[in-house]
């Protein structure tokens, strides 16, 4: 069953350089228990798309486009209308925990405001939920800790807490927005092996941002690779990292340093990202691309199902047989 | 950021066989420039500033009459006449009040461009040594700057041009000396903040001694708060010097200021208000635009709205 | 790698303790609490060699690269310079061993002045320590390495906000290699990149440390990132050395349990893989450096812990030719 229904989502900022385009024509179906990871690196666009789903999109900013929640359009939803869905069944955290708690109430005051808020619970029933919660992510001794403030946890548990604050009233869709980015390895581990086992016990539907294939291997079910505010290859995940079709894609699985690979030198994409100010008229990534032809320079290559394997869309003017042969030739020049 | 990209479209145009210019930097005072152009209040208010500067200084040698003679032809003071040039009128000793203005105009220019320059150099070195020396050394530093703080303002300006007598470029010492404190402190806060910057480490560990540190990379990026609170102490010092003016301990007769003017309108608005009038209508275009210019300049050197 | 030749720097035991006011009290007369941010680090390092220094937030690594530097004084130990103790040299000492040693820092846009150009901020390590070079010369050397760390001469005038992360941080790489030093030490000096530049600086960095036979040490909080560039690898965790060893020894048969965990955290880009591994969950949260647990720190974390490790202070020794390991039961 199909919970979100994006179509064609396009984000814009009027600044004083002129009118940036962050998103373009990204579309994409989640159904229920279903992860979808959005890869891209900065200014891909890939935080801005969920960002306007959520309404919180920076002042300047403006939407096109639909994103279908139960037939409503998120998008163009009134304020009271999206408060109620937001929080509630649609929940989001973020990569800076610290942002989104309140330095100066305890985490048990701001679990159970909101139970209070949109379960209409009583406070007392409110904090045994809260307590479970917490244990449910995790956190040793909750029953003690639910009374401590944010600052009292560290790095790790505060994303916990986060995510236990976002599993309150158990949402359909949970959106984490580069939840790992800022803590260290071993803790990273910790957290998606927690979003893992809570999408199994919750079945909740998750939307992972990141800018880390590695992170998005072991989680997600779709991907979808996004550059210079544009869709540029969205598959399985399977596809997406053993039969890569767009060049971007391989090249950014050849820049990741791997533990698996005895090859000495990463294999680097030249070339800096596009200025979203100043978009090329092509293709985006035409300036940094190996394969490109003559005719990505001036057209933008449509996201089309590629012949033989309808379920990966790709945006790029090269032939995939094309850039299998040259993938190979580069292995073999390795060897 | 459209040139950049314009400079690389003309340079594949060319085939990029050719080698392109050097590429001039846009550094962020320009930037800021940028920035404080688009702001139209602060821009009028710098026009308008700059205007009544002109004014100031061009005017009373431009004008027949002086500061300092007086015209008993009438009899009595005067509001308002082309007559003999008196476009405002005169005072009660019969002088004419347009030059008066303009005079006074100058004292009061003088006064705060010369008061908010002591207050930043005392204020810039007294801030910048005691945030980057730190330890003791600030402590001691900020430790006198609070007991000054302590001290009655009013109280002390009075005591000093009462003992030193009134000279005017006492007072300039005397608003200079007092105005100081904040400053100390703001750029004392903002030293401590760039100390911690991972520039000043990376000048550091590249072995730059410490005093080329303090007058290479902390100072230039101390400037923009510094401007930024100078203009603003432009008009505070203004209004302290119309304050003493006003209580009789400003700038002695027949030279004269705005506070001055100002006070003895006051004096005799029942009878001549024109003479509160025009003086003050100066003073306070002049702190307007100066407060408009110095929001300005804060919003054009603060980064952080971008 | 011969055992014969002389190490460039040489860290023997080498600590810096902060005196921190205990958080109980605020009264100023209570007694100062020690926080060991690094306790006893030894290393040698060899001409054109990397160090790759790897350890998660907290763990000392980078005020240990400052230490080697002096930007943060270590308070015991030896630092030993081509020979020389740096710690019983004075202040001059320190300024002639920092031609030789730079540094490269993790925020690239930080690290750079932001009211002086590109030129500026590349020749000031010139106009520092080679004050009799004219002008023409500096502007010269500066182009020279533009063009070097792969930046354009065009670019020269420009200020650090017109730039990329990337291209920032080969501003900051120029700056470093100017003077021609014998070491360089790179403070996370891609962890805030994006994936695609990441690469291409650690291949600048490599190609660079060839071409000027350059020591590097390399700090990263993940291994997957110091695999690509280093000889041998240092572990620390909590101000101490876990592990220290060649890196293909420390990749294929890792020793120490924390070195383990480390390594099994790291994510791969291969679903199947990912999805079948079993992840050396670390329980708990990282000790209070304040007061670190007895005997072993990693213990109270540590899977395969004992009642000994409690007590005995672990050493780092030879478990094999290629690794050396800080664990009681190797």
């Amino acid at each position: 069953m199909t919970l979100l229904q994006v179509k064609d989502l396009g984000v814009r900022f009027s600044t004083h350089d002129g009118m940036v385009h962050a998103v373009n024509g990204v579309s994409f179906n989640l159904d229920r228990g279903q992860t979808l990871g959005i890869v891209g690196e900065s200014g891909s666009g890939k935080s801005q798309s969920v960002l306007a789903m959520m309404g919180l999109l920076a002042r300047n900013g403006n939407t096109s486009g639909e994103a279908l929640y139960q037939d409503k359009n998120l998008l163009t939803m009134p304020a009271h209308e999206l408060n109620r869905i937001r929080g509630n069944r649609l929940s989001m955290i973020f990569q800076d925990p610290m942002t989104s708690l309140n330095p100066y109430l305890t985490i048990e005051r701001q679990m159970t405001e909101v139970l209070e808020l949109h379960k209409g619970m009583d406070r007392k029933s409110a904090k045994k939920r809260a307590i479970e919660l917490l244990d449910a992510v995790r956190i040793p001794d909750a029953k003690r800790r639910v009374d401590m403030y944010p600052h009292e946890f560290s790095g790790g548990m505060r994303q916990r807490v986060m995510i236990a604050m976002a599993l309150l009233c158990e949402p359909e869709i949970l959106i984490a927005d580069e939840p790992t980015t800022a803590l260290d390895v071993t803790v990273q581990a910790q957290i998606l092996s927690l979003l893992k086992d809570l999408q199994r016990d919750f079945g909740t539907a998750i939307i992972m941002i990141t800018h880390d294939l590695g992170v998005v291997a072991g989680l997600c079910d779709q991907v979808m690779v996004m550059y210079g505010g544009r869709v540029m290859e969205y598959a399985d995940a399977d596809h997406i990292f053993y039969q890569p079709s767009h060049p971007y894609t391989i090249g950014l699985l050849g820049a990741l340093p791997r533990m698996d690979d005895a090859g000495e030198a990463l294999t680097s994409i030249p070339g800096n990202p596009p200025n979203l100010a100043n978009m090329p008229k092509g293709c985006p990534f035409y300036e940094r691309c190996g394969h490109a032809l003559d005719v990505c320079a001036d057209t933008i290559p449509p996201l089309e199902a590629t012949g033989e394997r309808s379920q990966v869309l790709r945006a790029c003017h090269v032939p995939v047989t094309q850039l299998s042969i040259q993938g190979q030739d580069k292995e073999a020049l390795h060897v | 950021m459209f040139s950049k990209a314009k400079r690389q479209e003309m340079a594949q145009n060319l085939g990029g066989t050719l080698e392109a210019a050097v590429v001039e930097g846009r550094s962020p005072w320009k930037d800021a420039r940028i920035r404080f152009k688009r702001n139209r209040a602060a821009v009028i208010s710098l026009v308008l500033l700059a205007l009544i500067g002109l004014l100031v200084v061009v005017g009373p040698w431009l004008l027949p009459n002086t500061f300092d003679d007086q015209d008993w032809s009438a009899g009595q003071p005067y509001g308002p006449t082309m007559a003999g040039w008196h476009l405002f009128g005169t005072d009660d000793q019969m002088r004419d009040l347009l030059v008066r203005v303009l005079m006074g105009g100058r004292i009061t220019f003088l006064v705060g461009i010369v008061g908010s320059f002591v207050a930043v150099v005392i204020g810039v070195s007294w801030g910048a040594i005691a945030g980057f020396m730190g330890g003791k050394v600030d402590a001691l530093m900020m430790r006198f700057v609070d007991v000054m703080y302590a001290l009655p303002f009013m109280l002390f300006a009075i005591l000093l041009m009462t003992f030193f007598g009134r000279d005017l470029f006492q007072m300039f010492i005397a608003l200079g000396l007092l105005s100081w404190l904040d400053m100390a402190r703001i750029v004392r806060g903002q030293t401590l903040s760039l100390k911690s910057k991972e520039f000043i480490e990376a000048a550091h560990a590249i072995g730059v001694s410490r005093l080329s540190i303090i007058f290479r990379h902390i100072v230039p990026n101390l400037l923009g708060v510094v401007v930024v609170y100078a203009t603003v102490t432009i008009p505070n010092v203004i209004l302290t010097e119309s304050v003493l003016s006003f209580l009789g301990l400003g700038v002695q007769e027949p030279m004269t200021s705005w506070g001055v003017l100002v006070e003895n309108g006051a004096q005799h608005m029942d009878v001549a208000v024109w003479m509160l009038l025009f003086p003050a209508a100066f003073l306070m275009v002049t702190l307007y635009c100066a407060n408009y210019v110095g929001d300005g300049l804060r919003d054009a050197l603060d980064p952080k709205d971008r | 790698m011969s055992e014969t030749q002389q190490p460039l720097l040489s860290v023997r035991n080498v600590k810096v303790h902060f005196q921190v006011a205990s958080g109980e009290s605020v009264l100023p007369w209570t007694a100062k609490k020690t926080l060991k941010a690094v306790d006893g680090i030894s290393f040698d390092l060899y001409p054109g060699e990397t160090l790759g220094v790897v350890g998660e937030s907290g763990c000392g690594k980078s005020t240990l690269s400052r230490a080697i530097l002096n930007l943060i004084p270590a308070t015991d130990g030896e630092i030993v310079w081509m020979g020389k103790d740096l710690r019983k040299g004075g202040s001059r000492d320190w300024h002639r061993v920092r031609r030789d040693i730079q540094m490269i820092f993790q925020d690239p846009l930080a690290s750079l002045d932001p009211r002086m150009t590109v030129a500026q901020i590349i020749a000031e390590p010139l106009r520092t320590h080679r004050p009799e070079l004219g002008n023409k010369e500096v502007m010269a050397r500066v182009r020279q390495m533009m063009r070097r760390v792969g930046l354009t001469e065009q670019q020269i005038n420009r200020y650090p906000h017109e730039f990329s992360g990337g291209q920032c941080q080969r501003i900051g790489i120029a700056r470093a290699l100017i003077l021609e030093p014998k070491l360089i030490i790179c403070d996370e000096p891609v962890s805030a990149l994006d994936v695609s530049i990441q690469a291409q600086i650690i291949n600048l960095l490599k190609e660079l440390q060839r071409e000027m036979g350059l020591a590097l040490i390399f700090i990263a909080h993940d291994l997957a990132v110091v695999k690509h560039i280093s000889d041998r690898i240092l572990v620390m965790y909590l101000g101490r050395e876990m592990e220290l060893a060649n890196k293909r020894a420390l990749y294929d048969t890792p020793t120490h349990p924390y070195t383990q965990a480390l390594l099994s955290a790291i994510p791969f880009p291969d679903p199947a893989r990912e999805r079948s591994k079993t992840i050396q969950l670390l329980s708990g949260d990282l000790p209070s450096p304040i007061n670190p647990p007895s005997g072993c720190v990693f213990r109270t974390r540590c899977p395969r812990a004992e009642a000994r490790c409690a007590e005995e202070l672990p050493k780092l020794h030879a478990v094999s030719g290629d690794t050396q390991c800080s664990c009681l039961l190797t």
